[in-house]
């Protein structure tokens, strides 16, 4: 009963997800497209979630529907807000479409199962690490042991790349400015209801950094979280009042400060003989330099995300506009 | 306990009822703010009933505790979504219809008109941007 009521939540989840796409191509729209979007990433929130891959679900939740949408919606600013409606039926296109569908349906046929336990993923290094984060790191949170310490040197690659994703788009679009100085919109209640909730998300924020060991979220969930905190005073405040809390000039070297927490807390173990991020070195009981060592790289991440995040929103929101004749 | 079961179910039940009635309302009722009215139903009382179904049922543990944050946090964030929203659509030239007479043909019709309204000033919108 119970595993036929979960088949049934994951088909009509599924279903929610074709439909959105679906709805979203035909829609002309564009800020209804936004919202469709946003929608897809609660909806697939809520697959992950369903699926025990609450991690996941915590980015997807935050980054999908949160992140994104305000930068659609920045970058939905700048141009109409109708999509030029062109009818082009394309044959060529419609069968490589065609091709391409049937190749991938023709592949998932060598799938495992889903939840099959002799399925290859569970066979190779996922059970040592779940038996060796009980002995050698002792936290609860296997997705963190492996995040942060098993696989330390995948995790330092996806901080990179989140880095060097904050560095093109400065190039790309630099830091932007706000030359109107006007005042928002007043609107007491949201101001009232909303001073509150920033308190809330950037407390927030702090717990899933610090709780990531014990609990779902890390590095990369908390920076998104924190950031929104400072996007949302923003969009209700005014974004000159933002950039004096914080300066859009500060943000890249705090990101390029978390990539070097996380490299420098690598290069400690070099210096003390021992691999690249072994935190073993970090202490002279190698399960407390575990921990050391976890947080640290998740400090250097969390400062990475957020200040990556917060200079994209910067980046897009400081775009002016260009009225088209 | 039995009464505890009782009140819980009963909690569940309204709220999914709520649900069911705020997404008939979205999908028929005539104009935005009428919709934001249904929609508001449902992400405040029906949540809550839900949330509150949802405690009693695990009775008191941790995860209750911080269902009981979740109820404080929507009781306050989403009445002011509503709100917020409202305001935008009234800021943005969306005014509600005001019908004296008979409530539902009339505001049936004149929603009719007014989307067809819209629907050509869209296509004219569109058809004014396009480079020709």
């Amino acid at each position: 009963m119970i595993e036929n009521l979960q088949l049934l939540i994951d088909v009509s989840l599924l279903a929610f997800l074709v439909l959105i796409v679906f709805a979203s191509i035909k829609m002309t729209d564009l800020f209804v497209v936004t919202m469709l979007f946003g929608i897809f990433s609660f909806v697939s929130a809520l697959l992950f979630l369903d699926l025990d891959a609450v991690d996941v679900a915590f980015t997807e939740a935050a980054v999908g529907a949160g992140f994104t949408t305000v930068l659609m919606l920045s970058a939905l600013r700048l141009t109409q807000p109708y999509e030029n409606v062109k009818h082009r039926h394309s044959v060529l296109a419609l069968f490589i479409v065609i091709l391409t569908g049937a190749a991938l349906f023709y592949g998932i046929a060598d799938f495992p199962d889903m939840g099959d336990p002799n399925a290859p993923v569970h066979q190779h290094v996922a059970p040592e690490y779940i038996q060796l984060t009980q002995q050698k790191i002792d936290i609860p949170n296997v997705v963190t042991a492996v995040l942060a310490s098993f696989r330390g040197y995948d995790t330092f690659g996806e901080t990179v790349v989140i880095f060097s994703a904050g560095v093109a788009v400065l190039l790309l679009l630099g830091m932007g400015q706000v030359k109107c100085k006007q005042e928002p919109e007043e609107n007491l209640v949201l101001w009232v209801v909303v001073k509150p909730m920033i308190a809330l998300i950037l407390i927030f924020g702090l717990y899933v950094q610090f709780h990531g060991d014990f609990g779902a979220g890390g590095g990369f969930q908390a920076g998104v979280i924190f950031a929104s905190g400072f996007i949302l005073y923003s969009l209700v405040f005014g974004e000159m009042y933002a950039r004096r809390v914080v300066p859009a000039a500060i943000l890249p070297r705090l990101a390029a400060l978390g990539v070097l927490i996380y490299g420098v807390t690598g290069l400690m173990s070099l210096l003390s003989n021992k691999p690249f991020l072994d935190y073993n070195a970090l202490s002279s009981d190698p399960v407390s330099g575990q921990h050391l060592g976890i947080l640290l790289v998740e400090a250097g991440v969390g400062l990475a995300v957020f200040s990556t995040i917060l200079l994209i929103y910067y980046s897009f929101s400081g775009r002016e506009v260009k009225h088209h004749a | 306990m039995m009464i505890i079961d009782w009140i819980s179910d009963i909690c569940l039940l309204l709220g999914g009822i709520l649900t069911l009635t705020g997404a008939v309302g979205l999908l028929r009722l005539p104009d935005f703010f009428t919709r934001l009215h249904a929609a508001s139903v449902t992400e405040t009382l029906a949540a809550m009933l839900l949330i509150i179904g949802i405690i009693l049922d695990t009775g008191f543990t941790l995860d209750s505790a911080k269902l009981m944050l979740l109820i404080l946090i929507m009781i306050i964030a989403n009445p002011t979504i509503t709100h917020a929203l409202c305001r935008a659509a009234a800021n943005g030239g969306n005014t509600p219809e005001m019908e004296t007479g008979n409530p539902l043909q009339s505001s049936s019709q004149t929603v009719s008109q007014s989307s067809q309204d819209k629907q050509v000033q869209t296509e004219t919108e569109i058809s004014g941007k396009e480079p020709k």
